[in-house]
């Protein structure tokens, strides 16, 4: 097949295993993996702030960071420089070992839920049979991150705005969880490299009928809500919080909140990707091969960034557009509405499985 | 050590302001909470404490009108008109009809650019951060306009005791008459972005009930005694200036909710639109002023003029005893009645809606705290 990863990472195992003992072999390449992931991370905050501001720029009617660089394109590295060089201040009466804490927990929840994601043929760190389980249940340690913040900051804003979202992503997993489930019903693997080959003669989106659609809303608006992004950043709240959970917190330390944000952003968009857009798979409609095989020659990297991308881009519009929710309204629209909707769903997603009805 | 013995929950006090992002300055309320609940609401004033009042009484007349745009720097042509309007009932001077035609166009004009601010505020309080770039992308339309004409696009201290401080720029009419083409277009579009959207509705509809008695009782004015269905339009009640001419509706909610109080600021934009385009073709020929002496005094006696300022009823209560400064001068500012009800209508709800309630009173700090 075109453009597999597997030939080049199978070449690089060979070889070592040809100069080094395996267990030199092992730690080389997790090293290598470390590096590159680490990379990858600092590329995709650094991008993914400058795309935040041009996006919120040009549907507030400007043009955002213009000044430094090509059409701005230097000043997150300008941000961050100044952020290193900022004094990390410390509350008098905060905890200081979980205040230290509590930003590397949230950023660690993050770098391990990229781990799992393929972002194309056999370029995927992780390879679990329980893919699907492993990302939720690992996205879910940032909660501890922020509840953690805000009890350690010894402050009344940061403690409510922790509390907030300790009750919304509990609440809001649910629905995460649940709208997956109902295209694992079809899959019937959590494996994520089996999800996005098992798409390969259309994408979950469109084989699954309306169910998938509903679906797919559903994990579009609880996705946003456990990245704690407006319309559901409570847990920020700048109007009401000043900032939430990371009131007390300023420097590197901020700016790991930061990071994290934009980085499970990419990871519950790169998810939606996988599960319901193919992933890297690109789109192929049942047996037009020669429209197949046109698709194939466009990479399964930019297919997996153009999707991610897409989705990514949904949550900014979300973002710049749609007044804050009120954390009653934000529970009742989870437990009244979207969760039973979600059990209807796979029911009938089960039901139209059963039936054979997908296509 | 003592030790708690029962779950029940306890209230806290949280300081919001004197700096926070949704106290619209250095307003300080000290909110009693029972989780996210609010029990009680007690604003703290003097942050910004300028003595105003003390200073009217060693300034003169002239002087005064500038100490009045520091107030409610958002009316600030309107609260100038105000204490024009007081001195020159004292004077008895009657001011050309150019002059009261001009005033009126320029504090309709002021009074929809300090809605299209509160606005934009406004979405940004709830979390709508685009909301506020729209609406300042109006506003400066009609800044340009005041630059123009008297130079200043904030506090523009084009009023003087006897009329205008110089005659409109050549360019003023055409101007307006853009602005207004181009507003009635961009109006819609708030309805767009905030009105019609269910999750400002749901944090509006609802929230932040006060009643009619309950607003008079306080001395609410402005929209936010208007959307309790208190009709309070000194524009109607007690015309001054041009406004007896003019035809326009006193806008009127029963609800008394946040989403009243902000259909009511969004339909009068449309009445000073309307206002405005009634009076912009006809300003009449004539003098821009009517020269006063160097030195006013005024004759000893009581005089109080009120007039309607984008928040409410805005009062100047001028004791003179024949000198050059006034013995005793009162303000009476809108804002700092409406803040009174605050507590009324924030204690129940969270403190979201304490956000939104602060957001649809329309505060502005200086003017209550003066």
């Amino acid at each position: 097949m075109l453009y597999d990863f597997n030939i080049l990472t199978d070449n690089i195992h060979q070889y070592l295993t040809g100069v080094l003992p395996p267990v030199w072999v092992m730690l080389v390449e997790m090293a290598l993996v470390a590096v590159a992931f680490l990379t990858f991370f600092t590329l995709l905050g650094l991008s993914l702030v400058y795309i935040e501001r041009k996006v919120s720029a040009f549907f507030q009617l400007r043009l955002g960071p213009m000044r430094v660089g090509f059409w701005g394109t230097a000043q997150t590295i300008a941000d961050v420089i100044k952020l290193l060089f900022k004094e990390s201040t410390m509350n008098k009466y905060a905890d200081k070992f979980l205040f230290n804490l509590a930003p590397f927990i949230i950023l660690t929840a993050a770098v391990m839920a990229v781990g799992a994601i393929p972002f194309a043929n056999g370029l995927h760190a992780l390879d679990f049979d329980i893919g699907i389980l492993y990302v939720t249940a690992v996205s879910s340690i940032g909660v501890i991150g922020i509840l953690l913040a805000g009890w350690s900051s010894n402050n009344k804003y940061s403690l409510i705005g922790a509390m907030r979202s300790g009750a919304q992503i509990v609440s809001y997993e649910l629905s995460v969880g649940l709208s997956l489930l109902t295209i694992i019903v079809l899959t019937g693997s959590l494996q994520l490299s089996t999800i996005v080959e098992s798409q390969a003669n259309g994408w979950w989106i469109f084989k699954g009928h309306i169910p998938a659609v509903i679906a797919f809303i559903v994990f579009l608006i609880a996705s946003t809500a456990e990245t704690n992004r407006a319309p559901f950043d409570l847990a920020e709240a700048e109007s009401e919080l000043t900032a939430g959970f990371h009131t007390e917190y300023s420097g590197m330390k901020f700016s790991f909140f930061f990071l994290a944000e934009f980085a499970n952003m990419f990871v519950v968009a790169a998810i939606g990707a996988t599960v319901f857009f193919g992933g890297w798979m690109p789109f192929h409609i049942g047996n037009w091969a020669g429209f197949n095989a046109v698709m194939d020659y466009i990479p399964p990297v930019i297919w997996f960034f153009g999707k991610v991308s897409v989705i990514i881009f949904i949550m900014m519009w979300f973002r710049w557009t749609f007044p804050r929710l009120r954390i009653d309204q934000l529970l009742t629209l989870e437990w009244k509405y979207l969760l039973p909707i979600n059990l209807v769903n796979i029911l009938l997603m089960a039901f139209i499985a059963l039936m054979g009805w997908h296509f | 050590m003592e030790e708690v013995t029962s779950l029940e929950s306890q209230e806290y006090f949280i300081n919001m302001g004197p700096q926070h992002p949704s106290t619209h300055g250095v307003l300080r309320l000290l909110l009693s909470l029972d989780g996210e609940i609010i029990r009680k609401v007690e604003p703290h004033l003097g942050y910004i404490h300028r003595s105003i009042e003390r200073m009217c009484e060693y300034d003169s007349y002239q002087q005064i009108v500038h100490l009045t745009d520091r107030m409610d720097y958002l009316s600030c042509h309107i609260n100038n008109e105000a204490v024009c309007l007081g001195v020159e009932m004292g004077l008895e001077v009657e001011v050309p009809e150019r002059v009261k035609v001009i005033r009126t166009i320029i504090s309709e004009l002021n009074r929809i650019s300090s809605h299209q601010l509160w606005w934009g505020v406004m979405g940004m309080d709830l979390g709508a951060i685009t909301s506020f770039l729209y609406g300042f992308r109006d506003r400066e339309m009609i800044t340009d306009i005041f630059e123009e004409t008297c130079g200043a696009r904030l506090t523009m201290n084009y009023n003087i005791p006897g009329g205008l401080m110089f005659d409109i720029h050549p360019n003023f009419q055409k101007r307006t008459k853009e602005f207004v083409e181009h507003f009635k277009k961009t109006l819609p579009e708030y309805d767009d972005l905030l009105s019609n959207n269910v999750i400002f509705r749901e944090r509006t509809v609802g929230v932040g009930k006060i009643s009619k008695e309950d607003a008079i009782s306080f001395g609410c004015t402005g929209p936010t005694g208007r959307a309790s269905g208190f009709s309070c339009d000194v524009r109607k009640h007690d015309p001054y200036s041009a406004y007896p001419q003019v035809d326009f509706k006193e806008i009127l909610a029963e609800e008394g909710d946040c989403f009243a109080r902000y259909k009511c600021r969004i339909d009068e934009m449309w009445e000073s639109l309307s206002i405005i385009e009634q009076l912009i073709d006809n300003i009449p020929e004539g003098d821009y002023k009517v020269q006063t002496r160097a030195v006013i005094k005024l004759p000893a006696g009581e005089y109080y003029q009120k007039v309607e300022t984008a928040r409410g009823e805005f009062g100047v209560y001028i004791i003179s005893n024949g000198a050059k400064s006034p013995y005793r001068l009162k303000f009476r500012s809108p804002g700092f009645s409406n803040l009174s009800a605050l507590n009324k209508m924030a204690v129940g709800g969270k403190i979201a809606d304490l956000v939104a309630i602060m957001s649809t009173i329309d505060l502005v700090i200086p003017d209550i705290d003066r």
